[in-house]
């Protein structure tokens, strides 16, 4: 993740530094920047998709009618299908179409795309938010309490449970949990049967285990993170002049230390979100939970193309937006960045 | 002088968790309106020293025994809390590195204001205006408003000083804090300390390894060496008739600008924490040491009014004595081995270019030492490199024996390279880590002059011996050595090559005074036994005229003034030169 | 700030590495496992495609472990399955470490144009998700070892090009890479002596949780499938296929579990103690993939 790189401003003579007008400015260029350079890294992702999908020779003509089907017919779908053109605008074509909002026809279930990802994006959604809200909080809290005091019991504690945590795959953890609550305990579903036209909001148990999972691994992930942070900052000099200033502790720790431990605890917390992206797959998968994450994972295995570059590239554009909006928000938050931008 | 010290320092003993020592039976005492300096080398103890008159200990470090009182009250086995409160109203602390210690994310304003709250629980604006003021600053609203990294480092240094004084303290402890600033603002920031000493009748402890710089504020003088003091009293006596050995040697060690002598360093190097032997912590190193030194530490003895010597034979320490030397010797002007012609070099950035050095001329004859002298910024480690092949100039030549040479060194002919070689400034990361020393040594022995393996080893073992370093050396790694060591190494690794013109830069900045005096004398050893040209870039005065004849003195890459070195000290004509000698502290 | 007054701490505190719980524990755990993994086949009682009684046999005395979906021998099958979790994952990042350290060196020690397009290029490859690669690599490509080994190394490579890139030039301002450069020697030399033998203390330091992540990685795949497919004897995927058996006969899930857990757990808690003992943090590697 690339902070914006910031010139170090030599010795300043003195000068007045104007305060409100010139920095809204370059802020505001500093954004576009941050965006433009987004756009030119998803350029190149959905370059990569695209070939990455279609590399294989044998195309989705062929996938569809199976292989017994005649050369004709083979080759009449494909002009359907648009696929005898050159490689080159098929890509463009296709880029254009996701910028309209088409995304092409699935190959397996034969209707438009969109239609199937709508619910699922949604779903998925807000398991996503449902499991930041419990992780995030949850785990910079612990992190800041380990960070304080670090070789403390609490820390020590803290750090052994989540270094063990980190390990484990999400996949054998979630398992884990249904031979314990689904099927031992039988307390909650062991598969998540939504309702046809309702959402996981309707039958929230259906929720738990899968954000247990997600928050068990990613509350150790976040702690080790934001506990680097806080231990560096606490160990800062400032910190320690803070305290020979005669400054009082709680102070010390909060003015001086956990406000320069905000901007590293931002970051932590865009590479969770993007970590849970990847998450979602796997607990998608265990629970049977139908989110965008089994669908992709159905569709590859059934080589769904359109439905594979399609979600690939609402997952992309997802997981670079949050690194965008984390740079920025990084920047505003650190003055030594926000002045020499 | 009252009766009750301000300050009273009894047997302070300060140690590592795991026992180890690194202060002990430690006495001080100061009066208000004075001002002490404790000085010391690396691994003296002095900040672990200077930290425990706040009752602050590093984590790792506990304060384990002794009396620090501060006009009355006791320190030792105060809980933090209290200590807190007393932090700043009664003691305060101005660091080493401003830049490190104010927050990055807070306003100078308002971590003043932070600190004035937590003494008179004031913080009005007027208050912060007057401890700016106090400092010499501008109280502006704009300046306030400012974020540390937009400040210079002198006005740095003012804000922590400034901060220091806000809740009125009697007592104030600097520990270095001039040290990372150039000459001419650390002269007016020591003028400021003088100054705020007399307005307000401050008493000051002041923590440093420079003894010249102590020499022009502090009214006594405590010399620490391994966690003692090893002497103490009245400036002018410990440095003009000091009596422990150690004292004499590090006044011995310290080159004056104006008066070039001979420099005496100390042999051996400094014990750190772990290796203090039983008796004398100095007696390895000492030549007047007997064997009842060994045995037990001595005591701190008051040898005559307020004059304090830790040494069994303080008596038998002769007098200091300060042979003028008559300067690095001049050469006559032959055909010069290094012609610079109008060199012009830049430092390319996204930001732009900025220019390190314009319009640089200067030549040196055969055997010749020349220095380059300046400021950081000034652009003379750069001309350096670009002698040495490292940098590509944007303009000018640079000509060897009559002959240019190439921009990069290796475009240059081999007989080029090996003529010229180059000693840097960090002994820590001079030397490949994961290299043995003698193979280190050995190496541009073989590059450079075209010889086989068991021959470039010989010749090592030659330069090891040379460099006055012991031969079970040269089978170790860089990380067993010292400092002063790795230099050694770093300066035969140069002459292996058997060059005719050597370039130091800086080469002694980071050692402490007594191992740069060794250095410097091994340098001048070796420029008489080989003939050996000098190109010596420094920012210190006293070192460049104890080795160098002609100087050049540059400013933001600019010559500001050349001759010899008699001519630019004695007779400066330009105005940077000038004020660039009267910054400069002396002994 | 004028001349360098940065001296060497007089002291600098380590932690000693054959001494520490974290050490002991990580080596026991890591060496059992990588035992089972890849002595497991001559131990194994029966074949694992050899199919036994029925499906879901509780353990008995021929099946230690019971029977899994098919009526095979669960633990011949664990005994077997370990090798293309360890192996690929190994394989994978070694491949990994082979291209993306090349990357990292010759980026970070020219200063020249290529430098930043090779970062560029890093930097796109850093924005997908590293799942969505292998999804979309095994869709075009297929599910066959060599793709989860490609796919698996193509997301470690620019972690490691980048982590390599900052080691090189931090060395290569040093002042022993200077005084090569000052002597003409070769930039192939300088790499070969100067650079490379020091930076391999953070490659280990990275080292450790890099290849914690590719059995994360290669056995996630494998349990949905688009990794190995059966019938092969492999550890996580004996976990998804064996789920609807889990309330009947738990032990052909939780074996394998169990092994990749401790494997995981073991390899994590070891790579850190290395990387405690040389006074590095492991987190800021790990935050970086």
């Amino acid at each position: 993740m690339d902070i914006a790189e910031s010139r170090s401003q030599g010795p300043a003579t003195p000068g007045p530094v104007s305060a409100k007008r010139p920095r809204a400015h370059p802020l505001v260029w500093f954004v576009v920047r941050r965006l433009a350079a987004g756009v030119a890294i998803l350029a190149a992702v959905s370059v990569i998709v695209f070939a990455g999908t279609e590399i294989l020779p044998g195309d989705a003509a062929t996938a569809i009618l199976g292989r017994d089907a005649t050369p004709e017919a083979v080759a009449g779908l494909r002009q359907q299908l648009g696929l005898d053109r050159p490689v080159v605008e098929q890509y463009t074509s296709w880029v254009a179409g996701l910028l309209h909002g088409e995304f092409g026809q699935s190959l397996t279930a034969g209707v438009p795309v969109s239609e199937l990802i709508g619910s699922r994006i949604v779903d998925s959604l807000i398991l996503a938010i449902v499991a930041s809200l419990v992780m995030i909080p949850l785990a910079v809290a612990l992190g800041v309490v380990a960070g304080c005091r670090p070789g403390g019991v609490l820390d020590s504690a803290i750090t052994w449970t989540s270094l063990g945590m980190i390990a484990v795959p999400e996949f054998v953890i979630g398992t884990v949990l249904v031979l314990l609550f689904a099927v031992r305990l039988q307390w909650l579903p062991a598969v998540s049967l939504l309702p046809f036209d309702g959402g996981p909001l309707d039958v929230p148990s259906v929720l738990v285990l899968p954000v247990a999972t997600l928050v068990i691994v990613g509350v150790a992930y976040i702690i080790r993170m934001v506990r680097a942070g806080v231990v560096e900052v606490m160990a800062s000099d400032y910190v320690q002049m803070a305290r020979l200033n005669g400054v009082v502790e709680r102070r010390v720790i909060v003015r001086h230390g956990l406000r320069n431990a905000l901007a590293p605890t931002v970051q932590v917390v865009a590479l969770t979100l993007q970590w849970l992206i990847g998450g979602l797959f796997i607990v998608e998968i265990v629970f049977e939970y139908p989110g965008i994450g089994q669908g992709l994972v159905q569709a590859v295995i059934a080589r769904d193309i359109p439905l594979v570059q399609a979600v690939a590239m609402i997952i992309a554009t997802v997981y670079v937006l949050i690194t965008i909006v984390a740079d920025i928000v990084v920047v505003l938050l650190v003055p030594k960045l926000r002045t020499a931008v | 002088m009252s009766a009750h010290p301000l300050l009273e320092v009894t047997g302070l003993r300060i140690e590592l968790l795991s026992g180890a020592p690194i202060v002990e039976e430690l006495d001080l005492s100061l009066s208000a309106g004075r001002i002490v300096g404790i000085v010391g080398e690396s691994g003296s103890g002095k900040t672990t020293t200077s930290l425990a008159l706040l009752g602050f200990a590093r984590p790792g470090v506990r304060i384990a025994g002794g009396s620090i009182r501060v006009a009355g009250e006791e320190l030792v086995g105060r809980p933090e809390a209290e200590l807190r409160r007393l932090r700043g109203r009664l003691v305060s602390y101005v660091p080493q590195d401003p830049a490190a210690a104010l927050n990055p994310s807070i306003r100078i304003g308002d971590q003043i204001r932070e600190v004035l709250r937590a003494h008179s629980g004031g913080g009005e604006p007027a208050e912060v205006s007057r401890a700016l003021e106090r400092v010499e600053l501008p109280a502006t609203r704009d300046f306030v408003r400012r974020f540390p990294h937009q400040l210079s480092g002198g006005q740095q240094q003012r804000v922590a000083i400034a901060t220091a004084l806000v809740g009125r303290p009697p007592l104030v402890v600097m520990d270095e804090p001039t040290t990372g600033l150039d000459v001419v603002t650390q002269a007016s920031v020591l003028d400021e300390i003088q100054r705020l000493r007399r307005e307000l009748g401050l008493a000051i402890v002041y923590v440093t390894h420079n003894l010249a710089v102590v020499s022009s504020i502090a009214d006594e003088i405590a010399v620490m060496y391994a966690g003692r003091i090893v002497e103490s009293g009245p400036a002018a006596i410990v440095l003009g008739s000091p009596r422990h050995p150690y004292t004499r040697g590090l006044v011995s060690s310290i080159p004056d600008f104006l008066t070039p002598r001979e420099l005496r360093g100390i042999p051996g190097i400094a014990v750190g924490i772990g290796g203090r032997p039983p008796g004398c912590t100095f007696a390895p190193r000492c030549d007047q040491r007997r064997d009842a030194c060994e045995v037990m530490p001595p005591p701190l003895e008051e040898i005559a009014t307020a004059h304090r010597v830790r040494c069994l034979e303080w008596q038998r320490t002769p007098p200091l004595v300060l042979t003028p030397s008559g300067g690095a010797s001049t050469v006559t002007a032959t055909s010069p081995l290094l012609e610079v012609e109008s060199l012009r070099a830049a430092h390319r950035s996204r930001s732009g270019d900025v220019v390190a050095a314009s319009d640089i001329s200067f030549s040196i004859a055969r055997g010749e030492a020349v220095a380059l002298v300046g400021e950081s910024g000034s652009g003379k480690t750069t001309i350096g490199r670009c002698i040495c092949g490292l940098h590509a100039p944007d303009g000018g030549r640079i000509l060897l024996g009559g002959v240019e040479l190439a921009p990069r060194a290796i475009e240059r002919p081999r007989q080029a390279r090996q003529q010229i070689q180059i000693v840097f400034q960090n002994p820590y990361d001079t030397l490949n880590p994961r290299t043995k020393i003698i193979d280190e040594i050995a190496r541009p022995a073989r590059i450079l002059r075209g010889i086989g393996r068991r021959e470039s080893l010989a010749v090592a073992a030659m330069l090891i011996e040379q460099v006055s370093l012991p031969q079970r050396l040269a089978h170790r790694f860089p990380a067993e050595l010292s400092g002063g060591e790795r230099q050694r190494v770093a300066i035969a690794r140069a002459l292996a090559a058997e060059p005719s013109l050597l370039i130091c830069d800086e080469i002694t900045s980071a050692l402490d005074v007594s191992v740069q005096a060794t250095v410097l004398e091994l340098l001048a050893r070796l420029r008489s036994e080989l003939g050996l040209a000098l190109l010596f870039i420094s920012h210190d005065l006293g070192v460049v005229a104890h080795v160098a004849s002609r100087a050049l003195v540059l400013e933001s890459g600019v010559v500001r003034e050349q001759g010899t070195l008699g001519d630019v000290l004695e007779r400066p004509q330009d105005d940077y030169t000038k004020r660039l000698i009267a910054a400069a502290p002396r002994l | 700030m004028s001349p360098a007054t940065r001296r060497l701490p007089t002291w600098v505190p380590r932690a000693s590495f054959a001494h520490s719980w974290s050490a002991r524990i990580g080596l026991a755990l890591t060496a059992t496992v990588l035992l089972i993994a890849i002595f497991g086949p001559f131990f194994a009682p029966h074949s694992p495609s050899e199919l036994a009684s029925g499906s879901y046999a509780p353990p008995s005395g021929a099946y230690p472990f019971g029977t899994d979906l098919l009526g095979r021998d669960v633990l011949s099958r664990v005994l077997w399955g370990g090798r293309s979790v360890v192996g690929y994952a190994v394989i994978a990042t070694a491949l990994a470490y082979l291209v993306g350290g090349t990357i990292g060196l010759v980026s970070g020690y020219s200063r020249s144009l290529v430098d930043p397009v090779l970062m560029r290029l890093v930097d796109i490859l850093l924005a997908i998700p590293p799942f969505l690669l292998l999804l979309v690599l095994a869709t075009g490509l297929g599910t066959t070892p060599a793709v989860l080994i490609i796919g698996v190394a193509a997301i470690h490579v620019p972690g490691i090009a980048r982590i390599v890139r900052a080691a090189t030039l931090e060395v290569s301002v040093r002042g022993y890479v200077e005084a090569a450069v000052a002597r003409g020697e070769t930039t192939s030399a300088i790499l070969r002596r100067q650079i490379l033998p020091n930076i391999t203390g953070t490659v280990i330091a990275d080292g450790g949780p890099r290849l914690t992540i590719s059995i994360l990685l290669v056995a996630g795949l494998n349990y949905l499938g688009i990794g190995l497919q059966p019938p092969a004897a492999d550890w996580a995927l004996m976990i998804s296929e064996n789920r609807p058996g889990l309330d009947i006969q738990p032990w052909s899930v939780a074996l394998p579990a169990l092994l990749i857990a401790m494997l995981t757990i073991g390899v994590n808690v070891l790579a850190d103690a290395i990387a405690r003992s040389r006074g590095v943090s492991v987190d800021e590697e790990l935050i970086r993939r």
